[in-house]
């Protein structure tokens, strides 16, 4: 059974929805707490939603500096799955692991709804089950969710298919209607969408389980 | 404070009256020094003590088997079964709001929230009841615009769902606001904790946030006293609103719950109104022993604080923990984990020689700088019995006007005038603009989203308790158009409409806690209208056998003198047994679907919204509530919304309410995006049209089913007919209304948006 490490940042509050989430297609999850320093032998990581360390300075700004993020840059360099989730997102570009950064949503409210996104790369470890263009109906849960980068990365992110969801209908001014990306490898993955939210029929939407189960080794 | 001078007696300066400072010199048999007066001041508010309000508050129904803690309280606590309970509390930060609406509202989040995890609760869901002036008025637009960010910045942040609410847009707000919340958590039964400091030698351990000069008297100076511009109105009054930290709170709810899992404390109490003066003497009052506090202990955000400003603080995020010497170190290191500062500031000790538990505070020398009974702060305090009068134009107020009258006459057809369409439109608002804002999908619970049905719908579950398949339907009502025209009435209808809303959902009500927001209570009729509406209530409550298990009054809603319709608010919680499906929500209705009104058609306008908002004037005496009948069309709700309404193929309920048949119809259409088309006659005036008249439901349900649904309802003795069906993409009540579905939903979607874009204008 697939083991993941899911890190808990003082102010994360979606651990235990991934880790609900995740057990509904068998994959084992453990919470890590943010000053571990190894992530005991986990097969992939899901850095989770909420506000690590209150999102001060800026969201993931603070994070990136904790103990547990050398274990976590180690299992990115490895290879391994690395999902960063709405503020995991933002801790992942923070750390640079994954280029850009996640500013102010245009409108600057916060947004929760459902919005439809497009799987565009099936590069990447949590898009590898999909079919290239499906349509995904997704919750969005942010006010920091605006992707951006300078021209020269948004090239290279097209070039090198590391768009991995985009919006349909952008509702937070994101570059390229950008909702998702990951690294060069595939293996490190940031998305502002929470594919935990979308994987129970009581709930309205299973079309987060796909992206989930792909984390299964 | 700004506008007395230095010659005004102390006592009058904290807002004691001279007959309070003499019940104190009685209590303590000699002059209280500065630091006892400030406590009595801030313990004995109207805020805190409820004296003007205890004397009636004792008439609602608190009982209950399955019961565990009711008033009195942090949070009202009810067995649900499976070793689960549910924990919930609704209180208001009216006054803050209206001086400074972010932080207003969002330290109100954080102050229910310590309410609810003080019991050992982990919070689930917040809801909030929102009332503004009418959005005509640019200052009623930023404080909702502010009110709402404040939710949303503090709720999203800490991590708790916000899942739900209400809001109403009346000029009876707009000098006064209410910014009201409600907050439910989940609980194992056996880690129910109660506020107490037992055990003499125990340490009292303050949780949390450095204590600041913020805060100070806002329970007696802010939440006590109506707003006037003589004294300098809001502005002079903004240094004794807090300012939030979720992030603290946050630590504080991981912390806490931890502490309380490892069986680390004996007792937890938050601090909010008062601070450390009510967090010590309520603890040491309920176990019946007294403590002594350091006030120099106490960690302190600014140089030279006074044991006054320590002990009188409302600095946010802060729990008094209780520990037993031996568990401290074991507290000191989860709260590091945590990174939540804890530091001993005092000890429980023995009552002195009469049996009387006493709190002692001293100051950095020793010196002992307060010495009083500790239970005198809480439960001394006094109780007034105001007197009450009946408002002198009761009679005129239930007298319907002539709009009203030609209204529910059809043969007088050809005298109305009103373009009903444009009307029904700008009585709507769509509440998506401000539940959007608010993560409401959190814990993976929500299966009934805010306003996708008659009330939000949860799963019995949370962090650390598991689902056993059971659901939770929550919603909170007020009217306070039904409520001015008669408040006990008026609050009946209110409980009767929270318990239809979780039966259209498939619920069976289970608990209730109210919020019982009113003007100046030195007014007679305000203290009439407040004895009236508990009546209403507790006949209510004890009629439908739905125990109210804890609750707040907030008083003083007054501006200029004048005072806000009374504003009872009700939360019900409803628990459904399996919850195997989704049940219906608005959006269910399907094309070709039958509409079938169950319970009376009624012309009765008395207390709509119609004839308040939109004619401005009267519409007479209410409906009364036949609490059979109602109790009757509950249960055929309640079969509708579960298993016996999918065999029949509803798609969708919703119950008559605020805008009447009128509005029911037409949010049922937004929310579909499908066209209702009213058989002609079945809705035959503009009375029929906007009535508000109770116990009323409309089903939408498969053809196929409307034969068998009438024989149900029949059997139930419920009165039911088909009054039409959905297609098209118009909503068409013959000789009525006419309005395209689309320009409708626009309109509501676009009017709290333009409102909060508009906040200077």
């Amino acid at each position: 059974m697939t083991r993941i490490a899911v890190v808990v940042f003082p102010g994360s509050n979606c651990e235990h929805d991934v880790v609900e989430a995740l057990g509904r297609v068998n994959i084992d999850a453990t919470l890590v707490w943010h000053t571990e320093t190894s992530l005991a032998g986990a097969d992939g990581v899901v850095v989770p939603g909420g506000f690590a360390h209150g999102d001060y300075l800026r969201p993931g700004a603070i994070a990136r500096f904790s103990p547990v993020m050398t274990a976590v840059e180690e299992a990115a360099r490895d290879g391994r799955p690395v999902i960063g989730i709405c503020n995991g997102f933002q801790v992942l570009t923070e750390a640079g692991l994954l280029p850009g950064a996640l500013q102010r949503n245009a409108g600057l409210r916060f947004l929760c709804r459902t919005v439809p996104c497009r799987v565009v790369s099936t590069r990447s470890v949590l898009t590898r089950t999909c079919e290239p263009g499906a349509m995904l109906e997704l919750p969005i849960n942010h006010n920091e969710g605006n992707y951006t980068c300078d021209d020269s990365t948004l090239d290279r992110l097209r070039e090198q298919d590391q768009i991995v969801l985009t919006y349909d209908d952008n509702p937070n001014g994101s570059v390229a209607d950008i909702a998702g990306i990951c690294n060069e490898a595939g293996n490190v993955v940031g998305l502002m969408p929470h594919p935990e939210r979308a994987s129970s029929s009581l709930l309205g939407s299973l079309d987060g389980v796909g992206l989930l189960a792909s984390l299964a080794s | 404070m700004s506008s007395m001078g230095s010659d005004t007696a102390l006592h009058l300066q904290l807002g004691l009256t001279d007959d309070e400072l003499g019940m104190i010199v009685r209590v303590l048999g000699r002059e209280p020094t500065h630091l006892e007066l400030a406590m009595y001041s801030v313990m004995w508010s109207e805020h805190c003590s409820y004296k003007s309000s205890r004397i009636h508050l004792r008439r609602l129904p608190s009982e209950g088997k399955n019961v565990l803690v009711g008033p009195g309280e942090n949070a009202g606590v009810v067995d649900v079964g499976d070793g689960t309970a549910i924990a919930l509390r609704i209180e208001s930060h009216n006054h803050p709001s209206a001086v400074e609406p972010y932080q207003g509202a969002a330290t109100g989040v954080g102050g229910i929230l310590r309410d609810v995890f003080t019991m050992g609760a982990r919070p689930i869901a917040l809801m909030d009841p929102l009332f503004f002036g009418d959005l005509e008025d640019p200052r009623s637009r930023f404080l909702f615009d502010g009110v709402v960010r404040g939710i949303a910045g503090y709720g999203n942040s800490v991590g708790v769902p916000t899942v739900g609410g209400q809001l109403t847009f009346s000029s009876t707000y707009r000098g006064n606001p209410l910014v009201n919340v409600f907050c439910l958590g989940v609980l194992p039964v056996d880690r129910l904790v109660l506020g107490r400091a037992s055990g003499v030698g125990n340490l009292a351990v303050l949780l949390g946030s450095l204590t600041g000069r913020d805060g100070i008297g806002g329970v007696s100076v802010l939440a006590s006293a109506g707003f006037s511009g003589a004294e300098g109105g809001e502005d002079s009054k903004r240094p004794s609103v807090q300012v939030g930290d979720p992030f603290e709170e946050k630590r504080l709810i991981e912390a806490s719950l931890d502490l309380l899992d490892q069986g680390l404390v004996v007792g937890i109490q938050d601090l909010g109104g008062a601070g450390l003066s009510c967090a010590t003497s309520e603890t040491a009052a309920r176990a019946g022993l007294g403590m002594t506090v350091d006030a120099s202990a106490v960690p302190q955000r600014e140089m030279a604080m006074s044991p006054v400003e320590i002990m009188t603080s409302e600095s946010q995020e802060r729990m008094l923990a209780i520990v037993r010497p031996d568990s401290l170190d074991a507290v000191l290191a989860t709260c590091a984990k945590y990174e939540v500062r804890a530091t001993v500031v005092g000890e429980v000790t023995a009552p002195d020689a009469s049996g009387t538990g006493r709190l002692v505070v001293r100051d950095g020398t020793g010196a002992v700088v307060a010495d009083v009974p500790a239970s005198s702060l809480s439960e001394d305090a006094p109780l007034y019995r105001r007197p009450l009068e009946a408002p002198h134009d009761l009679a005129e107020r239930s007298a319907p006007g002539p709009s009203a009258v030609l209204a529910g006459d059809p043969s007088r057809r050809a005298e109305w005038a009103w373009d009903l369409s444009a009307q029904l439109t700008e009585m709507s608002y769509d509440p998506e603009f401000v539940s959007g804002q608010y993560d409401h999908q959190l814990f993976l619970n929500t299966v009934i989203g805010p306003g996708e049905a008659d009330a939000t719908v949860l799963r019995l579950a949370g962090p650390g308790v598991p689902w056993t398949g059971k659901g939770l339907a929550l919603t909170t009502d007020a009217n306070p158009g039904w409520c001015a025209v008669d408040p006990r009435l008026g609050a009946a209808l209110t409980v009767g409409e929270a318990v239809l809303n979780v039966a259209c959902t498939g619920a069976r009500p289970v608990a209730a806690v109210d919020c019982l927001n009113f003007g100046n209570p030195e007014h007679p009729v305000v203290m009439w209208q407040l004895s009236e509406a508990i009546d209403g209530m507790a006949e209510a409550c004890a009629e439908f056998e739905v125990p109210i298990v804890g609750g707040n009054v907030s008083l003083y809603n007054e501006s200029d003198g004048a005072d806000i319709d009374p504003t009872p608010v009700v939360g019900v919680v409803g628990l459904i047994d399996r919850l195997d499906e989704r049940p219906p929500r608005h959006a269910g209705m399907r094309d070709g679907d039958a509409l079938v009104l169950l319970g009376r058609r009624s012309a009765l306008l008395g207390g709509s919204r119609w004839c308040r908002d939109v004619l401005g004037e009267p519409g007479g005496a209410l409906a009364e509530i036949d609490y059979e009948a109602h109790l009757d069309a509950c249960e055929i709700a309640r079969s509708l919304a579960g298993v016996a309404g999918r065999g029949l193929g509803v798609s969708a309920l919703h119950d008559v309410a605020d805008g009447g048949l009128g509005l029911c119809l037409a949010e049922l259409a937004a929310a579909s995006g499908i066209g209702v088309s009213v058989t002609d006659g079945a809705i035959a005036s503009p009375a029929e049209l906007f009535s508000e008249a109770p116990s009323r439901v409309v089903v939408a349900v498969a053809a196929s089913g409307v034969d068998r649904l009438l024989g149900m309802a029949a059997g139930s003795g419920v009165p039911a007919a088909p009054i039409g069906h959905a297609s098209g993409d118009r909503i068409v009540v013959p000789g009525l209304v006419d309005l395209p579905v689309g320009r409708f939903s626009h309109a509501r979607r676009a009017r709290l948006a333009d409102a909060a874009a508009h906040t200077h204008d």
